[in-house]
């Protein structure tokens, strides 16, 4: 499927922002997105994610016959995969020209720059060596691929394990993992990469370009280095004019990057090897990230309120005092009674009056009042709806507050034993509030 | 590097050149009747045809076309005869579908595609005799025969390889230098603005040697443009004596 054209809309908004020195998401200039590194379960696997762009990379190893022309080194296959998987306009099948560059680009990086020591890999010179074969599969394309994959590549084949193997006389004898530890390869240095990409004729540059800022860049510049500052590999392409200075700048910048994703990459390694010595937890299911709507937890956000608190505190005191609403408890019926006007309570009230009596009996058995007493200046008693309407000017100090400003209506539910009263002598009322 | 000294204390080069000596450049232009543009450069011992035809009508499908610039189409190969081994297949393996996109990317660059849109500009590539420098040799032949086929031009292109030995850029490198596994740029320069049309890097080069290095390149591509440039002349005067 080809990819859908970026609209004009999208592209004068990505350049616009590029010239406003802005991105999208929020990094600036030189930022690069997030680098989480998971490792496998088995040695060799590694996922990547750097930002939204997934790589998975999976080293392996089989004994062959070298290369005649090297006959007591070992051979190193890279071998990157732009499936659809990852993006709906990568083909199926065959490579596509960028895949080929970028299969030439990891080659380059990390076979022609020596990072791994070939002839360590060699058992019998001429005869057997070990292939070392490195597949990087994209799972998810959100720009930026090359860096997360020679990431992926240099973090799967420091964590790679090979089967022991020693040679007696003619005698070759292969150690299966159980047998013997397996060996790491040995790795001289990593080398890793660092894309710039250029807009508006080379004056404006970004790192790690993301998918859309990689659509609408007019070229790019890939710096691959270690953390010697040596460059291992350098690439300026896509029909970009640079200068000499912009090139140096570029090595500049990426020289402080590979030091940080070095830096990533060794804590991943060493929190695996703990991870693994301590019998813990590994592996990719495990590594992958919680993102369920029903977490169990709720976590604390610290936010600050002090000045929200203070204006309230402001306006409260400046506000009017409101108006006198407070104490107007309407009792409806058994068990009920409401303090402020609310809407007219209708399932209650219906309550024929002796079986609520009854209740009302039994309840005065239980328990003794805690003298809470309103004090009640007039009884309405309302025929149909028995609604008893209490005005509660004055409290006493053991009575229950209704300390609200608001002009909320509450409902409040009496207890059976507090409505002993009512039984008995509707005049006096006494009331609690249940904590709300 | 095992062996080869490569730069003898004299400063002297395994072929017998300066540090910052070109091998010797020889050029003819129109050396095609049917295609509208040919070159034959040989640089030292290597040796490179190009033909260029177009601008024409987009081959193939229509839907490649662009309606605002040119299509720059290249095609590298390596004939079969060119290497001390003989090469099974010239073309469409890894390395030349690579070197292919990368003659492309230059020539984007460099070709003033916006005056033709909707149409196609091909570059084919052989390299006849291979000693080092193939890209290079390419991007020259290549800028000639464009030359010669009177397409517009932002400014000549001129490519030029450099090692790395010894503290000392070694300019334009022969296949001996290549192989013994130092490292080697590879610079396309548009060498009147110098801006960097092209920029490659294979081996390890520590970053304070960069700046050195991309100046010798630098040199080394302007000399290159002062003798394609009087080539081009000479060729030019020629066709119009013979008038």
């Amino acid at each position: 499927m080809k990819e859908t054209p970026l609209s004009n809309c999208e592209r004068d908004f990505v350049l616009l922002a590029v010239r406003e020195k802005k991105r999208l998401d929020g990094r600036q200039t030189y930022d690069y997105r997030k680098v989480r590194i998971a490792f496998g379960t088995e040695y060799g696997c590694c996922v990547v994610e750097l930002g939204k762009t997934r790589v998975l990379a999976q080293v392996s190893c089989e004994l062959v016959s070298p290369k005649p022309s090297r006959p007591s080194e070992g051979v190193l296959f890279f071998n990157l995969e732009l499936s659809p998987m990852a993006s709906p306009g990568f083909e199926q099948g065959r490579q596509s020209e960028m895949a080929i560059e970028m299969n030439r680009l990891l080659e380059r990086c990390l076979r022609s720059s020596r990072s791994v020591d070939t002839e360590s890999l060699c058992v019998i010179s001429g005869e057997k060596v070990w292939q070392v074969r490195t597949d990087i599969h994209a799972l998810n394309h959100d720009g930026n691929i090359m860096d997360a994959a020679v990431i992926a590549a240099n973090a799967a084949l420091a964590h790679f394990r090979r089967p022991d193997v020693t040679v007696q006389g003619e005698e070759v004898t292969l150690y299966s993992v159980e047998d013997r530890d397996p060996v790491p390869l040995t790795i001289h240095h990593m080398p890793l990469t660092t894309t710039f990409a250029f807009f508006h004729e080379g004056s404006r540059l970004l790192v790690d370009p993301t998918r859309l800022e990689e659509r609408v860049m007019e070229g790019r510049l890939l710096v691959a280095m270690n953390k010697h500052r040596e460059l291992c590999a350098l690439q300026a392409s896509g029909g970009i004019r640079l200068l000499q200075d912009q090139v140096l700048r570029c090595s500049h910048v990426a020289s402080v990057k590979v030091l940080e994703l070095t830096e990533i990459i060794q804590r991943a390694l060493e929190n695996d090897v703990q991870a693994r010595k301590e019998g813990r937890c590994c592996g990719l299911a495990e590594s992958l990230p919680v993102q369920r709507v029903t977490v169990a937890c709720a976590h604390d956000a610290v936010v600050n309120n002090e000045e929200a608190r203070r204006r309230a505190d402001e306006v409260v005191k400046c506000a009017e005092e409101p108006a006198d609403t407070e104490g107007a408890v309407y009792h409806r019926g058994p068990h009920t009674a409401q303090v402020g006007e609310g809407l007219v309570n209708s399932w209650v009230v219906d309550d024929n009056e002796p079986k609520s009596e009854e209740e009302q009996e039994e309840a005065m058995d239980d328990g003794d009042l805690e003298g809470v007493k309103v004090e009640n200046e007039e009884v309405e008693e309302l025929s149909d709806d028995s609604v008893v309407i209490l005005e509660t000017q004055h409290r006493a100090p053991n009575v229950v507050q209704l300390s609200d400003g608001s002009e909320e209506d509450e409902v409040i539910i009496l207890s059976g034993k507090d409505l002993m009263n009512v039984s008995s002598d509707w005049s006096r009322v006494p009331l609690s509030v249940p904590p709300c | 590097m095992a062996g080869v000294e490569l730069l003898s204390d004299q400063g002297y080069r395994v072929d017998g050149r300066r540090a910052s000596e070109l091998r010797r450049v020889q050029c003819r232009l129109g050396v095609l009747g049917q295609a509208d543009g040919s070159a034959l450069l040989q640089l030292g011992n290597t040796r490179a045809l190009a033909v260029v035809s177009g601008p024409h009508e987009i081959r193939g499908s229509k839907s490649k076309a662009l309606h605002d610039r040119a299509v720059v189409n290249c095609q590298y190969s390596m004939a079969t005869f060119s290497t001390a081994e003989r090469k099974r297949r010239p073309h469409g393996d890894r390395k030349s579908i690579e070197m292919s996109l990368h003659l492309r990317q230059t020539f984007e660059t460099a070709i003033l595609t916006q005056l033709f849109p909707r149409s196609q500009i091909d570059i084919f590539v052989q390299i006849l005799k291979s000693d080092g420098g193939n890209y290079c040799v390419c991007v020259n032949a290549a800028t000639m025969a464009l030359v010669d086929a009177g397409i517009p031009l932002q400014d000549y292109v001129c490519a030029c390889s450099v090692g790395f030995v010894d503290e000392t850029p070694l300019v334009d490198v022969c296949y001996a230098e290549e192989a013994a596994g130092g490292p080697v740029m590879a610079v396309a320069l548009l060498p009147r603005s110098e801006q960097v049309a092209f920029l490659s890097l294979d081996s390890r080069l520590h970053e304070d040697h960069l700046s050195g290095v991309m100046k010798a390149a630098t040199v080394a591509c302007r000399d290159l443009h002062a003798v394609l440039s009087r080539i081009v002349k000479e060729t030019l005067q020629e066709a119009t004596a013979g008038e």
